[in-house]
């Protein structure tokens, strides 16, 4: 197995400081707003998300939301729902925004925004991400991204507070 | 026939199962919550409620929780003396499954029939109450709603008083045993005709000895129709001794919980109104029985585990 360090602590740490002044520029004022990670890899970073732009502006709810029970591929290979969800607020009206570690298919983004969907109805939905690996096969763009990752089918994306690492021969083991 | 998963009995299910159901009914009592307390995840799956006995409560409640995660339901309820035992309840199983059928929810009067059904079909069996032998679900809805009010999964040293017709109570069965597998210590109060034989779980017909010490008190339905006749004192002497009272209500430690399945006896088990009752627990069962049925339903038909042949 082949590790590659793209991303190292800092770099991690900058990222989410930029996207945080994304975040805040793009909703002015932040009225509304509330920050969900997506269980599980997402929470952490949706807690450093929220964590920076209360530090730059002003505190907003943060939560997260699981949304395995609302995935397509039930059938298909094992489903645990790891974490209950944690949704702070109502969501009706509110502007979510939805955060992950990695943008791979879209297809847990699909079933994130449909989890959404039984507490409310926002205003607006966005995505924020650590990293887009590409490979999308629905029609599912991010609207904050850390950093642009083209991988291989066959490559992996290993994502923490640490930093990134693209992990070889592994096939697709981080949906 | 294919070594498939069901959920017949606490025994068979084993602890590791019971942990895990524990924490996906967690899961599933989110869910519930929700303003929209419905998820997808067993689109396109059917599940058959077959009862052969009387049942309200639990039959609601495994509907509830099938639609809840969008299963379709099929309910065939018909008296136990409609149906014999043996080909025609074979007949009922393999015509219902002929027609698409994942998962079966059985209530019978008859112990093991469960077990039987298993065999004469591809789908999932799941025990809804067997005889005087099981009554899984609801011991695990009762566990949960106990972790969920003390705020721990640690059972270790947790003592639980059982009270009531305990020989006949597939409800004290199931609860027992999923009780003592997690770490408590389980007490049985009864007079000596409503202890089973050979009962390996410590008993006692002294209620007032341990009504202020217990971690939980759990009151069983008496059946009336079996008051006064040699097994179960008959008159006020049942509620005298083994009742839950005002005066004994009032020795209860504040912390405790009270816990009964249902449907309750007013006057005769408990003579206190629940309501009023600050340890009562009695609806958080009824609200929780929900989500660990949507947790067993879930664990048994959402993931390929359950599919698998062996």
């Amino acid at each position: 197995m082949n590790r590659k360090q793209v991303l190292g602590p800092e770099d991690v740490r900058r990222a989410v400081t930029r996207m945080a002044h994304e975040i805040i520029e793009r909703n002015r004022g932040l009225d509304g707003v509330v920050i969900l990670g997506m269980q599980r890899g997402g929470v952490w970073l949706a807690e450093a998300l929220a964590g920076e732009v209360s530090r730059i502006e002003r505190a907003v709810p943060a939560g997260s939301i699981d949304a395995s029970l609302h995935r397509d591929d039930i059938a298909i290979r094992p489903v645990t729902p790891a974490a209950v969800s944690d949704v702070p607020v109502d969501l009706d009206d509110a502007c979510v925004v939805l955060v992950d570690d990695v943008l791979f298919t879209g297809r847990t983004v699909k079933a994130a925004l449909d989890a959404v969907g039984d507490y409310g109805r926002p205003r607006a939905v966005q995505l924020a991400v650590l990293v887009d690996r590409g490979h999308r096969e629905l029609p599912i763009r991010p609207d904050f991204v850390g950093k642009n990752l083209p991988t291989s089918l066959a490559e992996s994306v290993e994502v923490s507070v640490e930093g990134v690492v693209i992990v070889e021969a592994t096939a697709g083991a981080d949906v | 026939m294919s070594e498939r998963r069901h959920f017949r009995s606490i025994a068979e299910v084993g602890v590791d199962s019971v942990r895990r159901l524990l924490d996906l009914t967690d899961h599933m009592a989110e869910v519930s919550r929700r303003p929209n307390p419905k998820v997808p995840a067993l689109r396109g799956r059917t599940v058959c409620n077959l009862f052969f006995e009387d049942s309200t409560r639990t039959r609601m409640s495994f509907d509830t929780a099938a639609k809840r995660l969008s299963a379709d339901t099929m309910t065939l309820a018909v008296g136990s003396s409609s149906v014999n035992k043996g080909e025609s309840l074979r007949d009922t199983v393999e015509t219902l499954s002929a027609m698409g059928v994942d998962a079966f929810v059985v209530r019978h009067r008859t112990a093991g029939v469960p077990w039987q059904i298993s065999g004469w079909t591809d789908a999932v069996v799941v025990n809804a109450g067997d005889g005087w032998h099981a009554h899984p679900t609801q011991a695990l809805l009762d566990a949960y709603t106990i972790m969920n009010r003390r705020g721990t999964k640690n059972f270790e040293g947790l003592s639980v008083a059982i009270v009531g017709d305990i020989r006949h109570s597939r409800v004290a069965r199931s609860v027992t045993e999923i009780l003592t597998m997690l770490g408590a210590t389980v007490t049985h109060v009864a007079p000596r005709t409503l202890l089973p034989p050979m009962n390996p779980t410590p008993s006692t017909h002294a209620l007032d000895d341990l009504i202020g010490s217990v971690d939980v008190l759990y009151m069983l339905r008496i059946q009336t129709e079996r008051m006064g006749t040699g097994l179960v004192p008959g008159g006020s002497e049942y509620t005298d001794r083994f009742a839950l009272t005002p005066s004994r209500a009032r020795r209860l430690r504040p912390d405790s919980l009270v816990m009964h399945p249902g449907p309750m006896n007013r006057g005769v088990e408990i003579t206190v109104d629940p309501s009023e009752l600050p340890q009562s627990v009695i609806t958080a069962q009824v609200t929780n029985g929900i989500a660990a049925r949507m947790a067993v339903l879930f664990d048994l038909l959402g993931s390929t585990a359950g599919l698998e042949e062996g």
